[in-house]
């Protein structure tokens, strides 16, 4: 097997209030590989979310380890972390994140504009990438102009933008309608098919099983890891879902 | 990132908040605006400073006849007339650094010409008198020594009174009688406006000393030779004191004067009183522009006051780019170049109402004002200046943000 692309070793974040400290995780240790589809669930305040930031290099760990394509990410300064977040991984995010009044074209840029690529290039990548998630004709459309899943969608080929290595999901489907959820997942799944690993933090059940491997955390630690052999087909099911509406 | 990128995010910026942003541009036109106009009304009084001092003539010593002192009463300055045309010449032939020493005899009366007539004062000068006192000719020509020797009944009008006696006229040949005696006019002077006191300094006529003395005002004065006044003009350079000294001691010299007894005369230097009038006018317009300052300070605070409403409002689009691979210093280029640019197109607003404020001041209160390319200059270096100085807090606030953080904002 081949050096995973994710290593975590004793991976711990503190939270200093003023007289006390929180640990919202307590030492995890875990690896994923590269074209891996993990789901990673718990409860709030399982320490799942605070283990999605230390991935996406958006926090700095107190304790433990972070290796991430060969980088150990949890030695690395601000500017380099920036970089890392810039080249090496696409952020998904349950509320979007879209900048408003901004087409849809230039909110797939956005990453491109921080990485010294030129405009033409910039905008042929974006295009590129719009059409991917089957919203060519959308370009041009704002935000709020878009269904909640289209403008998901537009957050996907802006986290594909500048071929990351990983991307990270956090509860991408949370703002969904269970339709539109199900689009997504497929979307995800295609891209995972296409030998990109995602990771993907949802508390919903129905959604952890479209990956090909759950983890499951409590109190900051990871209680579950568990392979998934046969993972269900989205599109499958919303084909199943559209029958039984007709 | 690119400049043109961070400039094009910046307009987008400025323009989804249209109305805050022209608001807090206001500022900034408010304060452009008032540096330029203030700066050209001080630099307008500076220039009528200026003038007054050229239309005098500058270096300008003026000499004037000591007092008298009766039986312990002192009589006060031209009280006895000490001063006399030879004092004159001797001081242009024996001080080097005097171009000209011109001797001045002041007289008044009725002027005729044709069927018009007008009252002014003539005065009785050597051709020395047009450079010690800047006299220009616009047309015509001036006297010739063989005027002065033989007194000759020429003279030159001041503008006033060319007007009055000629209207449109040329009076150049023209016949008119001063106090009666028949002078032809050989020539106009050009303009030289108000005085410093506001005295009209056209409503004159000029003729040579010799005739004024023998042939207009006769009596006393033409045994006596004595002068009114004696306008000696230093070179330009030489040493102002120094040359007063000299010409104390030539005069205590020439009139006999004991050692320890007073003048019989009085120095003047009227340069020195100008030269503080244009430190004081000088003092004057760096006052309005302080002042002025001000109210750009005012706006530049402005300006620091909605960018730090931005940049808390705008948190979870930083916390975004920042997780999109924005480094610290890109957010900070973002935020400073969205200050400057809202205080460059203030700056730009400013200039344009600056400029025809100073105008409309310069026709509505006919107020001389000078516009000054330095002052736009420094007006818009001041406002980008502003701009950098008073968005650097809000944008260093906004780039130390920590990414997590910001995108959790709410």
């Amino acid at each position: 097997m081949a050096e995973p692309l994710i290593v975590t070793r004793g991976l711990a974040k503190e939270y200093r209030m003023e007289s006390y400290t929180v640990a919202a995780l307590r030492g995890v240790s875990l690896e994923i590989a590269a074209g891996e589809f993990v789901a990673v669930m718990g409860p709030s305040g399982s320490g799942k979310s605070t283990f999605m930031n230390l991935l996406g290099c958006l926090d700095s760990p107190t304790g433990g380890e972070y290796v991430l394509a060969g980088d150990r990410v949890s030695e690395l300064s601000g500017d380099a972390l920036a970089a890392i977040r810039n080249r090496r991984i696409g952020f998904v995010f349950q509320n979007f994140n879209l900048l408003a009044r901004t087409s849809a074209v230039e909110n797939v840029e956005l990453p491109l504009l921080y990485s010294q690529c030129p405009a033409q290039e910039r905008r042929s990548r974006a295009m590129a990438r719009l059409a991917e998630v089957g919203l060519a004709e959308r370009a041009h459309h704002q935000p709020s102009q878009l269904s909640g899943g289209q403008q998901q969608r537009v957050a996907i080929a802006r986290a594909l933008v500048n071929d990351p290595v990983l991307i990270l999901a956090d509860e991408p489907t949370g703002a969904l309608d269970t339709r539109t959820s199900f689009e997504l997942m497929g979307l995800l799944q295609q891209l995972n098919r296409g030998g990109m690993t995602v990771v993907l933090v949802t508390h919903e059940h129905d959604i952890a099983t479209f990956a090909s491997r759950i983890v499951s955390f409590r109190d900051g630690h990871v209680v579950h890891d568990q392979r998934v052999e046969q993972p269900a087909d989205a599109l499958a099911m919303l084909r199943a879902l559209e029958k039984e509406a007709a | 990132m690119t400049w043109i990128a961070s400039i094009r995010i910046a307009l987008r910026a400025l323009r989804v908040n249209k109305l805050r942003s022209s608001l807090t541009m206001l500022g900034i036109i408010i304060g452009v605006a008032a540096v330029i106009t203030m700066i050209a009304v001080g630099a307008g009084a500076q220039a009528r400073v200026e003038e007054q001092i050229k239309a005098l003539g500058s270096n300008l010593i003026m000499l004037l006849p000591g007092s008298v002192t009766a039986g312990g009463v002192r009589m006060g300055a031209g009280s006895r007339n000490t001063l006399t045309e030879s004092d004159a010449y001797a001081i242009g032939r024996e001080i080097a650094d005097v171009p000209a020493s011109a001797p001045h005899l002041r007289g008044a009366g009725q002027v005729v010409a044709g069927n018009n007539n007008w009252s002014t004062v003539f005065y009785g000068v050597t051709p020395d008198y047009f450079e010690a006192r800047n006299w220009v000719i616009a047309s015509g020509k001036g006297f010739d020594p063989a005027d002065l020797t033989g007194a000759a009944k020429v003279a030159l009008l001041g503008e006033t009174v060319a007007r009055n006696l000629f209207g449109d006229a040329d009076p150049i040949g023209q016949v008119i009688r001063i106090r009666k005696v028949p002078f032809t006019v050989i020539g106009v002077l050009q303009r030289k406006g108000q005085s410093l006191m506001g005295q009209d300094q056209d409503d004159v006529i000029l003729m040579p000393i010799s005739t004024a003395r023998n042939r207009v005002l006769g009596g006393n004065i033409a045994r006596q030779r004595t002068v009114g006044v004696i306008f000696v003009k230093v070179r330009e350079g030489a040493d102002m004191k120094e040359v007063e000294g000299e010409i104390r001691s030539l005069l205590r010299q020439r009139h006999r004067l004991q050692p320890g007894a007073d003048d019989d005369f009085t120095l003047r230097n009227l340069s020195e009183v100008l030269a503080a009038r244009e430190e004081s006018s000088r003092i004057m317009t760096l006052l309005l522009a302080a002042v002025a300052s001000v109210s750009l300070l005012v706006g530049g605070i402005g300006i620091m006051n909605i960018m730090l409403v931005s940049v808390t409002e705008r948190t979870r689009e930083i916390g975004l780019r920042m997780a999109v691979g924005a480094r610290g210093r890109d957010i900070l280029a973002q935020f400073l170049v969205e200050a400057v640019t809202l205080a460059l197109i203030g700056g730009l607003f400013g200039i344009m109402l600056g400029v025809g404020g100073s105008y409309l001041i310069a026709h509505l209160a006919e107020w001389r004002v000078e516009l000054r390319p330095d002052s736009v200059l420094l007006a818009v270096g001041f406002a980008a200046s502003i701009g950098v100085f008073f968005g650097f807090y809000p944008a260093r606030k906004a780039s130390r943000l920590l990414p997590i953080e910001a995108l959790r904002y709410e």
